[in-house]
This record gives C-alpha cells, structure tokens and sequence, in this order.
C-alpha cells in the first residue's frame, strides 16, 4: 500500500485525480495481482451476502442463539413505513436494516464482518438507506465498500477493530467512520470530506467500552450498530455541507487508539464490567450459562 | 504501523457465520488449518480452550465452530450450525474443555489433539480479531502461521539437501517464496518445513515434494 494514514490517501487521490475507492482498487490489484473484475466480483459477492442478511433480518422472525434478542429490525421498520417518524424515513429505514443483519449474526446466519462481526451491521445499513436516498446502483455501492475498507484499513493498521484490543470504538466506531467516509463519496463528496465525515464520526464514539453481556454479541451490540448507521450518516451529512474536524481525522484515530490501552481491561470484551456486571446483566448471564461459568 | 490487515478483503469480510469474527470465524478458520495438516478426518478430537474462548465457546458458537472446521467446513459454510451433530453421524468423536489457566496464552487460544488409530496430531492456535488467526504450534513445533499466503507445511528428517530439494521443485513451478521457517527436535531427527507461497501451488508440485524420500507428509493450506 503507497499509504498508511487518511492524509496520505488524500493525497495520493489528489495527485491521481482519483476518488478514494478507485485509489484503494488500484492498490489491491497492485498487492495481489488479480484484475480489476476479479477485484470487484469479489466485493460484489459480499455486497449480495449483505444485502441478503439485510432483507432476512427484515422478512424473516429472527432469535439469536441465545434466544435473547430478535425481532427488533421488524418492529423499526414496520414503524418506518407508517411514515411518522423522527429522524425521517430514510434514516430510521438505515437503523431497521443495520439492527437486521446483527440479529442475523447473533442468529448465526450468514453475514459479512465490516470490519468484525460485532459491527457488521453499520456498512450495509447506510448502504442501502443510499441506495434510495441517492438512487445509487449495486455497482456504486460496491465502490463505496472500497471507500469503506480504505478508511477501515487505516484504522485496523494504525488502531485497532478489536473489542478485546480497543473497545467498542475500536469496533462499531471503526464501522461508523467507514461507512460516513463511503457516504460521502457516493454522495459525490470529495476525498477530503470523506475523510472528515470518518474523524467527525469517530470522535462521536471515542471512549466507548466494549461490555457485551454474558460475553455474547447482543446486547449492547445489535443497538449499537442501529445508533451507528444514524451517526454515519450524520457524520457524512456533516462533512458534506463542509463541517471539519479540528482535531484531523489521523489524530482522532491516533486518540482512539490511546484510549484503548488505557481503557481497563474489565471494559474490553471480557464481559466483567459495564453492562454485563449490572444485576440484569448478570441475571441473563446465569440464566444462559448456569452456574458452571467461573472455571476459566 | 503494523500492516497485519493488507487488503480490502482483510476489512470487509470475511463472509462467515456469526455471530463473532474472532469466537466464530476465526475458531472455524483454526479447526480447518487442523484438519487440513491432519490430511484426513480423525476419529477423536480433543480441544482444549483458553481464556475468552473458555468463558464464552457456549455463547458464540465457539465449539460448533472449531468442530464445523475440523469437518473441513469454510467460515460461511451453513452446516457449521448443525457440526456437533453432523460430527456425531459421521464418527467424529469430540471432547471440549476448558485448558488449565496459561497467563502467557491470548484470551483466544485453542488447543486440538487428533487422532485416527495410532495417529496423533496437535496444534495451538490463536483468534487475534476480524477472523485473523495465528497458528503457533504444529506437533510440538513453534511456529508461526496465519494461513493468509497459500502454505505447505512438510515434516521431513532432518538432513543435508532436503531444504534445497524442495525449493528446487518450486522454483521450477515458478512458484515466490513469500515466509520459510524450518524447525527441528534435534539434529538428525524430525524436522518440519513452512513454506508460504505467492502463488498457489499446483497439485502436481505438491506430489512431487511427497516423493523426495526425506519428506513424510505434504501438507497444502489455503488461504480461506
């Protein structure tokens, strides 16, 4: 890769007259050898793996393994259509299909990790809210997903995507800065407010902690990714109208990570603080696992 | 920077079963490599977890995973859901416990034992996050493989020539090198080769490395 930071993306998009998703295509092709086409059917086949996930979550009666969650994707977007709703249409529509693919991975069914599976929900949510707010066609959303893995891998390289690593920042933050910045492009925003809507985004989110009760990938996490596609397109609403963010996005993705070390390792994916240890949290977590779980 | 994620496809995806990349993906990622250096299904399995993976392997489909990959299933393969039962039908024989306490292991760490007959094999294996892993012990050989390049791990005696033999046979499949590790339990005895590639390599260079006399085994993992 000929960039390991935002700034340098943008740079490289400037000096190529190139958006960042054809900067980030070039670079695969160039890493891996493969044609343009294989690249791009690759990312297709994920994008039709999403959108299904989507449209399960929405038509079929969800309940994770655990038989905790489910069924909420249904009941946001049931509400959306009777066209009474606070945040718009559109927007609540994004909330039901992000809450919808995270049912179907606390379901086990079939899903696409963007960038964990903890946080898949966000990318395809704001994915197919533009897909009728912009009127943008599966190969423009499968463009905007390069923009969306550039600034993810930004993130992964020089912070974290981890829960264990950095918290629920370091994950459904990741997702939600991937997904402004890949809003913006396909909104025909430029390569520098892209990436202003994924440090405006991710600033949103800094500091919060990963405490997933019982240790499952439920609560908080399915609502979380609803919240994240809001705050994605907020970020890229933002950006757009030419809001920026003092502190450069490369600085907020460098504060995200420091923050991550220093979050107690109780509020990292071990399920021993936070949401997990109240009473309700530790009432669900005996209810599942019986007593037998303090061994390890 | 670390650049453990290099491309895209190290972002978006993997394409999997959930509902955790690193609980479920990963461990099914694991299990595969396991089988896969096996070279066959075993009759019995014996897994060992550590840390996360053995406060939560209920919860996130953890155990169903790591049998789903010794099943020889991929991460988005549907029937990983049903393994435990399809493993049953089919004379797998699992065991899955907790590991004793290792502070020096990562919260995500596995260890298989198999068997088929007189046949054993073990591995350790680590979920690092997004799916990634890390496979750190082969039969008692330190090692360290993340199954992202294509990957021949070969067992072989340990004697003069045999390296050579082998990347001979590559280079004539003009096949890069990208990672080589060799390992031995002392000089003259078991020895074992990793060898990552840029390219995939062909049946027919997999064939001709099991003939040298020195190797024991050819082993082909491909990036999943």
């Amino acid at each position: 890769m000929r960039f390991s930071n935002l700034a340098e993306l943008v740079a490289l998009c400037g000096q190529e007259g190139k958006p960042i998703y054809e900067v980030m295509i070039d670079e695969h092709v160039h890493e891996t050898g493969a044609t343009r086409a294989t690249v791009l059917q690759q990312m297709t086949e994920s994008f039709d793996v999403m959108m299904k996930s989507v449209e399960r979550g929405l038509t079929e009666d969800i309940r994770s393994f655990s038989g905790l969650t489910g069924g909420d994707a249904k009941r946001v977007y049931e509400y959306a259509q009777k066209g009474k709703t606070l945040l718009g249409k559109q927007a609540t529509e994004a909330v039901a299909m992000a809450l919808s693919t995270s049912e179907v991975n606390a379901a086990m069914g079939l899903v696409v990790a963007t960038p964990t599976a903890g946080s898949c929900g966000i990318l395809p949510g704001v994915l197919s809210s533009l897909k009728e707010s912009l009127g943008a066609t599966e190969e423009q959303l499968v463009l905007g997903m390069f923009t969306a893995a550039a600034v993810g891998f930004v993130v992964a390289n020089n912070a974290s995507i981890s829960g264990a690593g950095g918290g629920c920042q370091a994950e459904v933050g990741s997702a939600t800065a991937m997904a402004a910045a890949a809003a913006v492009e396909l909104a025909g925003g430029s390569p520098e407010q892209a990436i202003q809507a994924a440090g405006l985004a991710l600033k949103n989110v800094l500091g919060l902690v990963c405490d997933p009760v019982a240790g499952l990938v439920e609560i908080p996490c399915i609502i979380r990714n609803g919240f994240g596609s809001v705050l994605a397109l907020a970020g890229a609403d933002m950006a757009l109208a030419g809001v920026r963010s003092v502190i450069p996005p490369d600085e907020v993705i460098l504060a995200m990570y420091n923050i991550g070390k220093q979050m107690p390792v109780e509020l990292r994916e071990t399920a021993l603080g936070g949401l997990a240890d109240t009473p309700t949290g530790r009432k669900l977590e005996k209810q599942i696992y019986g007593d037998d779980t303090k061994e390890a | 920077m670390s650049s453990s994620f290099r491309h895209s496809f190290d972002i978006i995806g993997p394409i999997m079963i959930g509902p955790s990349s690193s609980h479920t993906a990963g461990a099914a990622r694991i299990g595969r490599i396991a089988r896969n250096l096996f070279g066959e299904q075993p009759d019995v399995a014996e897994i060992l977890l550590y840390g996360s993976f053995a406060k939560t392997y209920r919860g996130h489909g953890t155990d169903v995973a790591l049998v789903a990959g010794l099943l020889n299933f991929a991460t988005h393969d549907p029937r990983i859901t049903k393994s435990l039962q399809i493993a049953q039908d089919s004379g797998l024989q699992v065991s899955m416990k907790p590991g004793p306490p290792n502070a020096d292991y990562h919260p995500n760490t596995v260890r298989i034992l198999l068997s088929k007959g007189e046949r054993k094999f073990d591995l350790l294996g680590v979920s690092i996050g997004g799916g990634a892993v890390e496979i750190l012990e082969i039969d008692g050989f330190k090692v360290k493989m993340t199954g992202q390049y294509p990957t021949l791990v070969i067992p072989h005696a340990d004697r003069f020539g045999v390296i050579a033999a082998v990347t001979t046979i590559l280079s004539k499949h003009q096949l890069n090198i990208s990672f080589m590790e060799v390992s031995r339990r002392g000089r003259g005895s078991e020895a074992l080769m990793l060898i990552s590639t840029d390219e995939q390599p062909p049946e027919e260079a997999v064939a001709e490395i099991h003939q040298l006399e020195a190797v024991k085994r050819v082993a082909r993992i491909d990036p999943s």
